[in-house]
């Protein structure tokens, strides 16, 4: 019995990844297809990026700040009085590489992953997506290709946005608040960051976009059962998407070099 | 012309089609009548392909649809309008947009052609001055009114109609039947209805055909229907809970 459960639990994990696997490939497949939705695609790049700007900046200022703290922390009390001003770099490094894209990814499947399944999701419980069929859309083309396309693009432009709050935010806190040196801080900054650093944040961010959408439209085109499975859509999303960052964040960082200088 | 061969279809263990066979003419009105659940509702989209049969075949004009793929099947598709058992309209979208949008689709119209072919059906429809109006500003009359105005917009061949009165009064009900009876007299469409209303099977049908434990069990015109000698059809009909049917 225990192992009939087992086989059924690894059975639908194999499905369900199938399924969005299957969503991902349609998506890439009716990507460079006529009709282009390129009003949705407005449409979504506002609704993704532009009204993603309020939550992004208070998270990325918060992250900036706190990360900024326990960097001070960290070096006046393991290096010593003085030292501080060392922590620039590592304050940028990690907030360009790591947590901004993370916190924005997080924070954008939130905001924007569950809106996709609950708009989407009530769309096919009330046959609005049989019915784009029947008037000749093609449901991956309309829906879910400028979703993905958005996010695509979006996603990177908040994280570039989130890492100048939080890296200024970082700078604020030590050299503002604290006195910490500022000549070296920024010295230090300047030096060991590379554009790199940035560039990888970005794409791990396109990466996160890309899975927020395809997730987002998958729990929603699955949605079934009235406004009840709507709602199991919408908190699936946000769980899957944002375990997808997470995992997902760990193979970037090891997939892409650390540094491009020699 | 529309025609079912051996169409079968289950969900997991629950088998809702067990080999239809369904023949309907050209410029026919076939109402496919039917218990909730009886798999109506399921059948009707075989024909659209938005169902994928286990095994079976659908011929649209000869074409066997049911192994197409997505792109071949759009072709196919623009043959049909199909209004929705709740409309179905996109609620975020005025009813002008609803309207016009298999026109943007199917056609090559100008902008002043979209605008006219709009005004016309929503006038065939008998609405006006809505077409700025929301789906919510719209009551379920005239929500059906618009879904069916968006499905003729763009003179399909054949018309599906999933439960046309169910949801309205019996008056609005009414007007919605002498709407399919009109269409089917200017525009020449096929019509297949999915209803359990037997008042307007009557009104519309050309034929009737009863569809019950997964098959269509009798195919008449409405008299040969009410004469019927099947206790089945007649239990039916007459909307009594005795009989051979199972209520509960």
């Amino acid at each position: 019995m225990a192992s009939l459960f087992r086989n059924d639990l690894v059975l639908g994990a194999f499905e369900e990844l199938g399924e969005v696997g299957l969503l991902f490939l349609k998506t890439l497949k009716n990507l460079f297809r006529r009709p282009r939705e390129h009003k949705i695609l407005i449409q979504q790049l506002e609704e993704i990026g532009v009204r993603s700007f309020p939550v992004v900046s208070l998270t990325a200022a918060f992250g900036g700040l706190v990360f900024g703290l326990q960097t001070y922390i960290g070096f006046h009390r393991y290096i010593g009085p003085g030292s501080e001003a060392y922590g620039g770099p590592i304050i940028s490094l990690g907030l360009s590489k790591e947590l901004i894209p993370i916190l924005v990814g997080l924070m954008v499947s939130g905001r924007v992953g569950s809106s996709m399944a609950a708009e989407i999701g009530t769309m096919k419980i009330t046959e609005q997506i049989d019915a784009l069929f029947s008037l000749g859309a093609n449901p991956v083309r309309y829906l879910v290709v400028p979703r993905t396309l958005a996010s695509f693009f979006m996603l990177p432009c908040l994280t570039l946005y989130g890492d100048i709050i939080g890296i200024t935010c970082g700078y604020f806190y030590n050299v503002v608040l604290m006195d910490v040196n500022r000549v070296i801080y920024l010295q230090n900054t300047l030096r060991y960051l590379e554009l790199w650093d940035v560039a990888s944040g970005l794409i791990k961010a396109a990466v996160f976009g890309v899975v927020i959408a395809v997730v987002g439209c998958w729990q929603g085109l699955k949605a079934e059962g009235g406004a009840e499975g709507v709602g199991r859509a919408t908190t699936r999303t946000v769980v899957v998407a944002s375990i997808s960052i997470l995992i997902l964040n760990f193979f970037l960082s090891k997939a892409l070099p650390a540094t491009l200088r020699g | 012309m529309i025609r079912i061969v051996n169409l079968q279809k289950a969900f997991g263990e629950n088998a809702v089609l067990c080999g239809v066979n369904l023949t309907i003419e050209r410029g026919e009105t076939m109402v496919v009548i039917g218990q909730s659940g009886s798999g109506k509702s399921v059948l009707l989209k075989h024909l659209i392909g938005l169902l994928k049969p286990d095994a079976g075949e659908v011929y649209i004009d000869g074409v066997e649809i049911t192994r197409l793929g997505e792109d071949d099947l759009q072709g196919t598709i623009r043959k049909f309008g199909m209004l929705f058992q709740g409309a179905a309209l996109f609620d975020s979208m005025t009813v002008a947009e609803n309207v016009r949008f298999g026109l943007d689709r199917y056609t090559r119209f100008t902008e002043a052609e979209i605008r006219r072919a709009v005004a016309e059906s929503l006038a065939v429809v008998g609405l006006g001055n809505v077409e700025n109006l929301m789906p919510h500003e719209l009551s379920g009359g005239m929500k059906k009114r618009v879904g069916l105005a968006r499905a003729i917009a763009y003179r399909p061949e054949i018309m599906l109609y999933d439960e046309p009165s169910t949801g309205i009064d019996p008056i609005r009900a009414d007007a919605i039947n002498e709407l399919i009876n009109k269409l089917k007299k200017e525009m020449r469409v096929t019509s297949v209805v999915i209803t359990h209303d037997m008042v307007s099977s009557y009104k519309i049908a050309d034929k009737i055909a009863m569809l019950y434990q997964g098959r269509i069990i009798e195919v008449g015109t409405p008299e040969e229907i009410q004469k019927s000698a099947n206790p089945v059809i007649q239990q039916f009909i007459h909307g009594q809970a005795a009989g051979p049917i199972r209520t509960f």
